[in-house]
């Protein structure tokens, strides 16, 4: 099937497996994980790879697999918060790479998990003055380098990946619904290392939580059990003004596709909103939670398998660290 | 609330495969069982969330040490 959404990613060739995790970690066995998070394999980002490279190589295969012609791309968004520098921006750098045409736009967005929509947004709006044909989307998270080795449940759910989309002005995007909460912004966060608390002045030491994961400043840290009320609270007006502000019911969608943060909370939320389990596609068995390329990677894979076909209308939503949430319909 | 304390420990019991039926009591400490994780209590939290449409914070179970201290939690909301 083509679709005018076209999609590539790219997997690193290293993986951790369940088995990997109770060999290091104990206290569980590979079937209780894969019952609790959905999840069998992650793939992790090698020593010197980092968000950028995997990025470009998302690219590249996009290029390869629809014969792109790369000067047609008139736009760049790079959805990150692993960039290179500090500046310059990496989005300008991921230019040269993929050898883009200097006369192309093109900036990072920092968002995490919600990252896609918010990039998918802007392209709406971008295609909408008529000056662009062609927006290059990459998202590209290598958060198993932040995460602590000790943080049992933050290693058994997150993966890297990244994830390339090329929007065209003749793809169909609804209207957008959008929410953002900071004053949740400690629920996820890597504190130290940036201008607040510069590593040159902090250091964060060990510590553990109330269930025996460590966790450190200097790390990417999660509050499991206040993400998960987050989203219970959130997600199921979310997917309601979604679809009022594109005037469609929960029947008209062909299929849903959430930010896949992991395999117990998507079935949670399934049940709670009542979406029909055949219209709720879930991709996390062989690659985790990859943070902004988790829609990419799922839509691209409910075409492959054929869950959806020329004009089925797909809600596509998203919530996570900021707190930031979001989302919207396409047409595929 | 209207809800009855066997209701919620069967439930509890259903939803933990490790946890045979009939070993959970109103005085269980569920956090000294060897299962109890970050995952469990999600699990916790969904269970309340689904069944009794009550959303019990990680704080509160951190305050809660027994099984009828969560009933007690969920019958105050």
């Amino acid at each position: 099937m083509q679709s005018e959404f076209k999609i590539a990613y790219y997997l690193p060739s290293k993986t951790v497996t369940n088995e990997d995790l109770v060999r290091e970690f104990g206290g569980w066995t590979a079937k209780e994980i894969e019952k609790n998070t959905g999840i069998c394999q992650r793939h992790c980002a090698a020593d010197r790879e980092i968000a950028s490279d995997c990025a470009v190589k998302a690219a590249q295969q996009l290029f390869q697999k629809y014969d792109t012609d790369k000067s047609s791309i008139d736009f760049l968004i790079f959805v990150t918060q692993s960039q290179d520098y500090s500046a310059p921006t990496t989005a300008c750098l991921i230019q040269n790479r993929l050898g883009l045409s200097s006369h192309i736009g093109a900036f990072d967005i920092n968002l995490g998990c919600t990252g896609f929509m918010y990039a998918l947004s802007v392209v709406k709006g971008l295609l909408a003055t008529n000056t662009f044909k062609n927006i290059l989307i990459l998202t590209s998270e290598t958060l198993t380098k932040y995460i602590h080795p000790k943080d049992k449940s933050a290693k058994a759910i997150f993966g890297d990946a990244g994830a390339a989309i090329l929007v065209s002005n003749k793809c169909t995007i609804g209207n957008f619904e959008y929410g953002t909460d900071g004053s949740g912004g400690e629920m996820m966060i890597r504190q130290n290392g940036a201008f607040r608390f510069p590593f040159t002045q902090v250091r964060g030491l060990d510590y553990e939580d109330q269930y025996g994961n460590t966790l450190n400043d200097d790390y990417f840290k999660m509050k499991g059990t206040n993400v998960f009320l987050f989203t219970l609270k959130t997600v199921p007006s979310l997917i309601q003004n979604i679809l009022n502000k594109n005037n469609q019911s929960l029947q008209d969608i062909d299929l849903f596709i959430f930010h896949q943060a992991n395999g117990f909370l998507l079935e949670h939320l399934r049940k709670k909103i009542g979406i029909p389990p055949e219209k709720f596609f879930v991709y996390l068995k062989n690659v985790g939670n990859t943070v902004s390329s988790t829609i990419p990677i799922a839509l691209k894979e409910a075409m492959r398998q054929q869950k959806i076909k020329k004009g089925s209308k797909v809600l596509l939503a998203a919530f996570g660290v900021g707190l930031s949430w979001g989302g919207t319909i396409i047409e595929i | 609330m209207n809800i009855q304390i066997n209701d919620l420990i069967a439930k509890l019991e259903a939803e933990f495969d490790d946890i045979e039926k009939g070993t959970l009591t109103a005085q269980t400490s569920f956090k000294d069982l060897d299962e109890w994780s970050s995952m469990q209590a999600l699990i916790v939290i969904a269970l309340v969330d689904e069944h009794y449409d009550v959303a019990l914070t990680g704080d509160d179970l951190m305050e809660c040490e027994n099984i009828q201290d969560i009933y007690d939690k969920i019958k105050e909301r």
